[in-house]
């Protein structure tokens, strides 16, 4: 029981942090923009591919930095040459835009890298159980992982609260018009804005291209959830995407985990629910089995409940 | 009339809001270091004319600041040339602390202008009392003092000032009219958007009446004192 729930916990922080890399860049272009940007998973994925086109040449740690900046070099043009001119044309269309984008950037990745899912090994300096714990071992890889995403957290967070360019991506979050009018180049800090979130999914890509397996789904996979953090966690807010990644990832990683249904928790009291019991196809469904609901039940309650989320400072 | 070209100059500036044509034509002038008034009934287009020198409504006509065309450059642009905008809602930052607040004025923090920081809060004590201390908790009046501080910090030779005493006590109008004194002091030209006449009559050099998207009138205090007719027909309510 005690393994288990270590396992769970820790293998809950590793989605956490991956569903973190992602929604910590999405939650500011979010706040910026004032749309969702469908395309942002799309580029987590890219960032995959990347990597593995890159680690022949330059090695694990070479595509580590190489496979980030060519997302973010991605996400600056498509800023720069895409939205950027879309955006006179309201919210509808840049929501389009972004939409049509995560479909071309998922065809691309089968035209150039095939259907099939690619394997990626950790490199061989990280391909070794670290420690053991609770019989438990806890792969270095993994342990990478955390720390990178706890280290972005804190570097990002450094970088908006202490530095002048971050009290102005700060003020041009909420008020664009009245920063500009500052003086400050208002659509360059929103390219770097986009360009920054590209990169961070990229790197989130380089090392979930490895932790989970490189293939053409990998975008579907995580990004509704991480629009899920983000609505949860509040609009904008670094620490509010860092508590409700994970969050969700705990929720997913420990409903997996057990497998009791209703029928079980009644039987606790002495209530005999079986087969014959009317309703029993409801009564059976287990946690494991309705752990991928739980994002979007709580999507749901917290938009009806408290719709600027954790730590958002705004309305939504 | 010197010689010279005027520090600003707008000459017939249209400017639409969708369909409905707002400013129909408006002209005026702003020398170095004057302190002018925007005068006009709530509607008559006075935040449309600043908004529009400033780019964020699109200007048509002609705008010339320091010499220079400026109709259609966008807004960080025309600041960055010296022109400082106070809009009318107060849009200070809420999540910034007061001295982040007047940081993010400064555009080049290589660069010492004419105003400090230092200098903001012997202003206003109250502002230094509260430096550090989220904007979004100061009252109304510190709010507007704290817009207009932040405005400064960024060394504009052309402060446009819309309505900074709306809604304010006297005693915090009297707060107004002394940091509008010291602008002056130091050599910063005001185009001050006013609807009451109180301060504008105090300090301006000249002033110019707007309504309908027109300027109707263009005067000294002293000419616009002497015609209660035209006072009657587009001021007082
Ligand atoms: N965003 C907008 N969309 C459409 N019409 C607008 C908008 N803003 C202002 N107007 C209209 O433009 C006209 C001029 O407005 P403006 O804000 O320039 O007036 P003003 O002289 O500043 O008066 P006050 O600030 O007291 O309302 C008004 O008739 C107003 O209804
Ligand atoms: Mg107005």
């Amino acid at each position: 029981m005690f393994d288990l729930i270590v396992l769970s916990v820790f293998n809950g922080l590793i989605y956490g942090l991956l569903l973190f890399m992602l929604s910590s860049g999405l939650t500011l272009i979010f706040s910026m923009m004032g749309v969702l940007n469908f395309a942002h998973a799309s580029v987590y994925m890219a960032g995959a591919y990347f990597a593995y086109s890159l680690t022949p040449y330059l090695g694990f740690w070479g595509a580590l930095i190489a496979a980030p900046f060519l997302a973010g070099l991605v996400g600056a043009a498509v800023e720069r040459f895409g939205l950027r001119h879309v955006h006179g044309h309201g919210h509808v269309a840049e929501l389009l835009f972004t939409f049509g984008l995560a479909y071309l950037i998922e065809e691309f990745v089968h035209l150039v890298w095939g259907r099939n899912p690619l394997d990626q090994r950790p490199p061989p300096l990280l391909d070794f159980p670290l420690f053991t714990f609770a019989g438990i071992d806890f792969p270095a890889f993994k342990v990478f992982m955390i720390v990178v995403a706890l280290g972005m957290f804190v570097a990002l967070w450094l970088i908006l609260t202490r530095t002048r360019i971050g009290l102005i991506v700060q003020a041009a979050l909420t008020h664009p018009h009245t920063v500009g009018n500052l003086g400050h180049d208002v659509p360059t800090v929103f390219t770097l804005v986009f360009a920054t979130g590209s990169a961070l999914a990229g790197l989130a890509g380089v090392m979930g291209g490895i932790h989970l397996v490189t293939n053409p789904g990998m975008a579907q996979a995580l990004g509704p959830i991480v629009f899920v953090v983000i609505v949860v966690g509040g609009l904008g807010s670094l620490a509010g995407a860092l508590i409700a990644s994970i969050l969700i990832g705990l929720l997913q990683t420990f409903a997996i985990a057990v497998d009791a249904s209703l029928a079980d928790f009644l039987r606790l009291f002495g209530l005999q629910v079986t087969r014959a019991t009317p309703g029993w196809e409801v009564w059976s469904i287990t946690l494991a089995q309705i752990g991928p609901m739980l994002p979007y039940l709580l999507l749901v309650l917290m938009l009806m409940l408290r719709p600027r989320g954790l730590l958002g400072s705004r309305d939504s | 009339m010197s010689a010279r070209p005027s520090l600003l100059e707008v000459e017939e500036l249209h400017a639409f809001y969708g369909k409905s044509h707002i400013l129909q034509g408006v002209s005026f002038r702003v020398e170095e270091g004057e302190i002018v008034s925007l005068l006009g009934r709530n509607g008559a287009g006075r935040s449309t004319t600043v908004k529009a020198i400033m780019g964020e409504v699109p200007p048509q006509g002609r705008i010339r600041f320091k010499g220079r065309d400026i109709a259609g450059l966008p807004p960080h642009r025309i600041a960055r040339l010296g022109l400082g905008y106070v809009p009318e809602n107060r849009d200070i930052f809420p999540g910034l602390t007061v001295r982040q607040n007047l940081e993010l004025g400064i555009k080049d923090p290589r660069r010492q202008g004419r105003w400090t920081v230092a200098d903001m809060f012997k202003l206003f004590p109250n502002l230094e009392a509260r430096a550090d201390v989220p904007g979004g908790v100061l009252s109304g009046g510190e709010q507007q003092m704290l817009t207009m501080c932040r405005t400064l910090m960024g060394d504009p030779a052309l402060v446009m000032i819309d309505e900074p005493t709306e809604g304010l006590a006297p005693l915090v109008v009297e707060q107004v009219a002394r940091l509008l004194d010291e602008i002056a002091r130091r050599g910063v030209a005001i185009l001050l958007v006013e609807q009451k006449l109180t301060i504008a009559l105090r300090i301006s050099r000249r002033l110019y009446v707007m309504g309908h998207g027109r300027v109707v009138f263009e005067g000294t205090p002293a000419s616009l004192r002497a015609d209660p007719a035209l006072r009657r027909e587009w001021l007082e309510v």
